[in-house]
Order: C-alpha cells, then structure tokens, then sequence
C-alpha cells in the first residue's frame, strides 16, 4: 500500500512570501542528544520482564509446496514456549492484507527463499535457535521462476494461480498480475516528425533499502485479548490494521507504539515479524521479542523491483522530442505488486510531450515481495528514458541541459500521466545547474559527466495532530508519523513559527496508536507536507481559542482580538486600549477563564505539489579495471519552502547516494538453484564513505500552492536522477554506452572491450 | 552449559558477568548490561554500528566474544559524554546534522574518536578510508565527514 494520490485537486493554501522568523533556520533537533549518546531506543533496544525471544524458520527453497510441518519436537525442547506456523492467524479480511500476512508466514507454498513457515518463542536465543532445528518441514520441491523475462513466458512457473491481470494480453504467462498503459497524443505522427529515432532496452537489478537497523519489535499479549507492540515502523497505525486483522482483534485492543527508526526509506511500511510476534505471545502468555538477522532482511524484507524496459524517443535536429514510448516490464517478488503504475506515470513525467505512452506489466516471480523504497518505481523507470535522451543528445550534438530545458514539464503542462501541473521547479532547477561552476568545470580523460532529471509524485495523506498548551506558556505537540530524518525538529519550527514563539518552547513528540486520530505511513515525502500542515492549522485553532479567552476577559468581540508574535493584541484603536498579552499570560489564566487550551486539526491532506531534481556528475572510469571513480556531485532539488535546510539537504545527499549505490553496485544477486547468493553487507555492498566525494546540495524553492508555507516533500525524488546520471557519465567517459545497472567493473570493461 | 565469569573495565568501572562461550561482547552489553547504545546492524563486522574501543583498539563487539573482554579495558558510546559535558565529536554531530535516523552514529562516533586518538590532523580523505568500516544508508557521509573534520580541529585547538 503506498496511500498516493496524483494529480488531486489543489488547495491554493499558500499565502505569498513571507518573512520567516523561525522556519528556514537551522535549529538542533529535539532527539540529537539521545542520538549521539546512545540513549535513544530503537526497535531492539527495549526489553520487558519475563521476556522470550522469537525466532523464524525460512524456507531453504525458492518455491515448495508445503506438505507438512512437525512442530512438536520443538515444543517439547525446555524452555520453548510457544511455536506458531500459518495455522495460528486468521484469514485476513481482503486480498491485499492476506498478501502481506502470506508473506509473514507462508500457507501452503514456500514462494522464495526464505520465506517464513514457523516461528518460535523461547526462553533464551540459543534455545530458539536449537528448537527451529527439530521442526520437520515436509517440502515438495517445485520449479522456480527468478528474471522478469522468463516469468512472463507462457510456459513459465506459476508463483501463485489465480492472480493474472484481466486484461493481460494472450499469449503470456498468468504470473502477469497488472497490465496498464498511460498517456496522450498520437504516436506515430509524433515519430514522423521526429529527424532521429532510437529504441533501447535497459535492465536493472533488485536492490534492498539497506536500513542499518533491522526489522525489531517487542510484542505482549494477555489472554484478555489486550495487546502492546512496540516496533520500528514507518506507520504505527498502519501496523495496527494489519495486526488486528491477521489475530482476529478489535483495534482498540491493540496498542502499538513507535521505536525511534533506524532507516526505512519505504520498507519498513508494512508488517513483518510483528503479527508472528503477538501470535507467539498470545500462545505463550509472555513477552516476546524479535529481532531479525541481517540475512533475515535481505532474504524476506524490501527489496526493489528489477526491471526490463524498451524506450522509444523521436527527436528533432534543435532537440525537441516528438514521441516517446516506454515498455516496462517489472517483478516485485512472489504477490502482486502495484509498482508498475508508479514507474508508468512518473516515467516522462518531466517533459512537455505531445505524443506519450507508458504501458507496462508487473510479473510475480519467486523472489520475496517488493517494498517500497523511496519513491517507488520512478528510478528504474525514468532511468531508460533518461538514457535515450542523453543518447539522442549525443548522436544530435546537442547540449543535454539545454535539450531538457527546451522540453521540460512547466506550469499549464499537461503531464503525462493526465494531470496538469501548476507551480512546479523544474526550469528553475535546470537553470540553476546550468549556471553552477560544477557544468562549466572542464573534464580530463577517461572522464565523464552524467546528467539526469527526476521526479517524484508527493503525498499527503491523513493527519491528526494535537497541541497543548501548558500552563507556563510552552507547547506539546502530538503527532503521529515516526520522524524518519528530523520531522519533529521541522514540526516544531511550523508550530513556533504559526504561534510566534521560540523554537525551544515546543517539543514534539510521536504518540502510539492509542493517543491520537489516524495518521497515515510515513512516506510518499508526506510528513512535513501534512503533518507541517497539519500542524499549522492545529496552531491555528489554539491561537483562536486563545484570542477567544482575551476578548472575553476585555469584553469584546473575538473579531476585535488579533494574534501578532506570541502576544494577543486589541485590533486597533476602536477595539480599545488594552495591554498585549503573551501566551504565557494567557496560559497562565486558562484555568479560569474556561479551562485548558489545545488546537487540534485533522486532515486528509491533498495538494502536496509535485518535486523535480537535477544532478550532475562528473566521473572517472579506470580503463584497466573498469572501476569508476566518482569526483564531482550536484544535487539539484526544488523544496517548496526549506523548513530545516540541514535536513532537506540530508534529504537530497542521502538519496543521491542510495542511487549511486543502485547504479554502482547494488543487485539481488541468486543462482540456477533460485537461492540469493548475497544476502550480506560484504557481498551485497551500499556506498561507503571512502566510495564517495562530498554531495553538493543546492536548493531551489519554489512554493507549493498546496501548502500555507510553501512546502513540498523533499525525501524521495533525490534518489531518482543518479541511476541515469551515472549512467549517462559512464556511457561518455567510455565512449560506449551502457544499458544495464549496476554498472560493476567487469560490465564497464566488457563494454569498453566490446 | 557452564557459564564464563568475566572481569572487566567498562568505560571506567569494574563490572563482572556471567556469559556463555558462544556470546558475543555486542551480546552481553545489549542484553545483559543494558548499554543498548552499541547497535547490531549485521552481525559480522560490516556495519560498524557496534563499534566499541578494546583496550584502546576499534573492534566490532559482534566479532569479540564476551569471555575475550577477560582483563580488558572496553569504552563504548556510553562512556563518551564526561557527564553532561558532550564530547566535541558528540557536539559537532549535533552542529553539522550528521545523523538522520541516527542508528549508525554511536558507532560513528567511536570510530572517529579512535581515529583522531591516533590522528588528530587527518584529511578529509584519511576521514573517508578510517570510517569506510561504518555504514550510513541516510546521510550519503557528506555531514559526518564535515563533522569529524571540524571537531578534529577543535580538538587541536583546545
């Protein structure tokens, strides 16, 4: 589930430049010293009295059937509390949700290696570890299908029956689950105008999120039916549902509190170990605590899509595109996965095109299930279409910032997924790469520079959030989306900034599901979109509520009161002569003059105004070894408003690596047997400091209408350029161009060899 | 199974405890101290997000087993604060926005304080290779190297 809505209506929220007292500075973040002490809990770091250890069992192969499972060695191992297979859940109350409890535990076939089918609690880890050992699994092995291209063959393995897309064409295999198509205008008119066609096929690799925390929760269930988990999740609510649903619970049973997160980036948006936890717990009437391994999360958590895509782009002499078609084919492991549509509509997104289709299908495969890693789909698919048009500026001689400029999406553009944009940066964006010394700088040999445009939706999405008012004037905010990357810090800045008071007055803090209204996953970039929006308007009401107090104890009207710095002030003259009172003063008083003081706002926020980046790399391949060297990078990344600007340039370096690491070195890498051969940090290798040149930030603001300051999301579009980027440096520093990610060092120097 | 009584120095203090021979050192300040500072992020030595200083010496305290630590002197994150005084590393983090998530910075941060124990005037790229044993999935490195760079020079300052 990614809650992403597109294209929405917009709500003219923003209210013009404005001077800033306290958003756009750079304020220390409410959880920093927790976090550089070691004090800060995270998934793992919480334990209870009495507590076991639970531990799971996966499959040794990539797709069995399951005939049986003997689990009562294990229960009678000393110190084994309980044991749990798919027979202790209930059946979930719609297909998505019994595809992400499937996941949790297999029923009936074993879909990828490492899929869970038992799970049990234990009074130490090594007890556990001894009793997954005498549980007999009775497997009947089953072929397996890995690469997208095979499983869409007729003839291939079937990873679940029953799950073809209706509207799959004939011919291909019932592991085809969606088969869609987006754009406009007339195709091959558009390619008879054009002076150059080329048509190309890329393939990426899946890779994992790679958060350095692995999934962890802490589970306590009472024969009453009453429940507590803790966990590292992106969305405790959203756990909650899933929860609930799959032990047959009533919500407000259930209580579910956020860990501080170690990293998510869209994979800890669902559930994993959290339901099989509570079933050990009710079983055993204890605590019980899991933490997976690393293996663990390589083998049944995340990871991508991988894909294969053909792209077609006309293309005039001057550089104007004509036409442009996109095939994409992806597969998101062993369910259906509704990542296709994502890549479909954010493909082209960045162009102004007359003549566009994207159509794509998602296959299942006998890999484990995709998560959502930010911003979905968009990378593998803007990538091949960045790749063409980088390819096309070659063989035309064309300048590759000039050619986006000349066909970038603008305002009044209608995108090419139906919508049509309203204020949007990406003219700006490039214009601002244009004229950074990074694109004037000149390249020695064997160098290259890459250049890339991306794009991510943004979300909104629903909010609640609560602010107090205590009595000596300062403020408590309540919100409920786990702080990812430093929302609470930017959080805190809207409501200072809206009540016109200090920053260090406010404290933030992430309630449990219990505490306050629905609030949706952390992701689609949403959080300091409509939390901060959220948030502004709960100041809103608190500081109305406040004036209401003063012109009750001045005795006039409410209209006659107004809010100005942190102090409520008469109007003007015929409002009458009355001191200013702070909100101290007011908070002082509140006790009698009607009681406590709180803004609330709840929302379902839409209009979060869509995101454009650029980057620039200059790169240097070593043509002995096929290594690149990366030298010089530049992120490009229009923020609305930068609420902390620290931390959206964390946003844009963070991402930018993440992407530099999908198109370097990243890949799910499984052998003939279906078995993935590198589920290790050694072997399966994220960018390292030493990989790395410092990562430039520059960003653009160009406010979003949807939002009171301006605001968009920054956290997902900055992993979306670097794929074709670095591919597109590669390709001109070798003189060849590559197709295929991760460009490893044997692939550049095949290709540099032909 | 016979339990291993252990005798060690952690950060500054005697303690004693009771492990079993399989148990790492991560194990034994996770689950049986307390210090929960100390992340296992992987389990064999790749993340760093366990880091702690063996008698002065970097090690990842998942590759240690809790009966080496036998006589040893052990500093982990917890040790680094003098009270409520932050060690400049700790500040400087919190200066630069070196974290995001934050899971990854205790071993960071003692990675680095090893670091400039033995290098008070790295370079920048001395910075990169010594902390290319600690992973960061948020911060792409950028705010962590500027940070150790500016407490290193600090750090000489004062």
């Amino acid at each position: 589930m990614l809650p992403l809505k597109c294209g929405g209506r917009k709500m003219a929220l923003y209210t013009g430049k404005r001077n800033f007292k306290v958003v756009g500075t750079r304020p220390p973040r409410p959880d920093g010293i927790d976090k550089v002490t070691g004090r800060a809990l995270f998934g793992a770091d919480l334990s209870a009295p009495g507590m076991l250890v639970g531990q799971i069992l996966r499959s040794p192969h990539a797709h069995a059937r399951i005939k049986s499972i003997d689990t009562s060695a294990a229960e009678a191992l000393s110190g084994v509390k309980s044991v749990v297979t798919s027979a202790d859940f209930d059946k979930a109350s719609n297909s998505p949700n019994q595809d992400a409890l499937d996941n949790c535990m297999a029923r009936g076939k074993a879909l990828y290696h490492g899929h869970a089918v038992a799970a049990v609690a234990a009074t130490t880890a090594y007890v556990a570890t001894q009793a997954l050992k005498l549980i007999k699994v009775d497997y009947n092995v089953l072929p397996h299908v890995i690469e997208v291209e095979d499983a869409m063959m007729a003839n291939a393995p079937i990873v679940q029956g029953g799950r073809r897309a209706d509207n799959a064409p004939d011919g291909l295999s019932e592991n085809i689950t969606h088969y869609m198509s987006f754009g406009h205008g007339g195709l091959d008119e558009g390619f008879a105008k054009a002076d150059k066609i080329i048509e190309r096929t890329f393939k990426t690799a899946a890779t994992h999120q790679g958060y350095i925390e692995p999934h962890a929760c802490l589970a306590t269930m009472g024969p009453d039916g009453k429940a507590d988990l803790w966990c590292c999740t992106q969305g405790h609510y959203y756990v909650r549902e899933l929860c609930a649903d799959f032990l047959g619970m009533e919500t407000s049973q259930l209580r579910v509190t956020a860990s501080e997160i170690g990293g998510g980036f869209g994979g800890k948006t669902t559930v994993f170990i959290e339901p099989v936890a509570l079933a050990l717990s009710r079983k055993a009437g204890k605590p019980v605590k899991m933490v997976m391994n690393r293996e663990e999360v390589f083998k049944a958590s995340g990871p991508t899509v991988s894909s294969l895509t053909d792209v077609k782009i006309g293309m005039t002499k001057d550089g104007r595109i004509t036409a442009a078609h996109a095939m994409l084919r992806y597969q998101g492991g062993a369910f259906p996965c509704g990542t296709i549509e994502f890549g479909l509509m954010s493909a082209f997104a960045a162009y102004d095109l007359d003549a566009v289709q994207a159509e794509g299908f998602n296959v299942m495969t006998n890999r484990p299930r995709q998560a959502a890693y930010r911003a979905p789909g968009a990378p593998v698919a803007i990538y091949p279409v960045e790749g063409v048009i980088d390819e096309l500026c070659q063989i035309l001689d064309l300048d590759p910032l000039e050619v986006r400029l000349k066909n970038a999406a603008r305002k009044g553009t209608k995108s090419s997924y139906g919508p049509t944009f309203d204020d949007i940066g990406l003219v700006a964006t490039l214009e601002a790469a244009q004229k950074h010394p990074h694109y004037l700088t000149p390249l020695g040999p064997n160098q290259g520079r890459g250049v890339s445009c991306g794009f991510w939706f943004n979300f909104g999405g629903n909010t609640s959030v609560s602010l107090n008012l205590n009595a000596d004037g300062t403020v408590g905010i309540v919100e409920g989306n786990p702080d990812i990357g430093g929302s609470r810090a930017s959080i805190s800045q809207m409501a200072a900034e809206e009540l016109g008071i200090p920053y260090e007055k406010i404290r933030t803090v992430i309630a449990d599901t219990n505490s306050l209204g629905f609030n949706d996953v952390t992701d689609g970039s949403r959080v300091t979109f409509a939390v901060g929006l959220a948030t502004i308007k709960a100041a809103q009401d608190a500081v109305q509520k406040m004036c209401s107090r003063v012109a009750k104890l001045w005795d006039i009207d409410e209209d006659a009161v107004v809010w100005e710095d942190g102090y409520a002030k008469p109007a003007g003259p015929n409002a009458g002569e009355f001191e200013p009172m702070s909100i101290a003063e007011i908070a002082a008083i509140a006790n009698s003059t009607g009681g406590p003081i709180a803004g609330h706002h709840e929302v379902n926020a839409d209009g979060a105004g869509v995101s454009f980046g650029v980057h620039l790399v200059d790169l240097e391949i070593d043509p002995g070894t096929g290594q690149t060297t990366i030298l010089r990078y530049t992120v490009f990344q229009d923020a609305g408003k930068a609420v902390h600007p620290d931390y959206v340039e964390g946003q844009m370096q963070g991402g930018a690596v993440q992407g530099i690491g999908w198109a370097l070195n990243e890949e799910y890498i499984y052998g003939p047997d279906g078995l993935l051969q590198n589920p290790g940090f050694l072997d399966y290798r994220i960018p390292v400091a030493s990989d790395l040149p410092p990562i430039e930030a520059v960003i653009l603001e160009i406010p979003n209408p949807g939002h009171p300051y301006g605001v968009r999301g920054v956290g997902e579009t900055s992993i979306v350029p670097p794929l074709a980027a670095l591919s597109n440096g590669v390709s001109r520093a070798i003189g060849h161009r590559m197709y295929e990610l991760p460009m490893s060092p044997p692939k550049i120097l095949k290709t540099i060899k032909g | 199974m016979s339990k291993i009584h252990v005798t060690t120095t952690l950060n500054g203090d005697q303690v004693e405890y009771l492990c079993e021979p399989q148990e790492t050192l991560l194990d034994i300040l996770r689950n049986r101290l307390n210090l929960t500072g100390s992340k296992e992020g992987c389990g064999s030595g790749d993340c760093g997000a366990c880091s702690v200083t063996l008698d002065g010496r970097l090690v990842c305290s998942c590759l240690v087993l809790a009966a080496e630590a036998e006589g040893r002197e052990i500093e982990t994150i917890e040790g680094m604060a003098d009270g409520e005084n932050l060690h400049s590393l700790q500040q400087k983090f919190l200066d630069h926005a070196a974290l995001q998530c934050g899971i990854c910075t205790p071993g960071f941060l003692v990675a680095a304080k090893a670091l400039l124990e033995k290098n008070p005037d790295p370079t920048e790229t001395e910075v990169r290779f010594w902390l290319a044993g600690n992973l960061c999935r948020c911060t792409g490195y950028d705010k962590i190297i500027n940070a150790v760079m500016d407490a290193a020079a600090e750090m000489r300052g004062a």
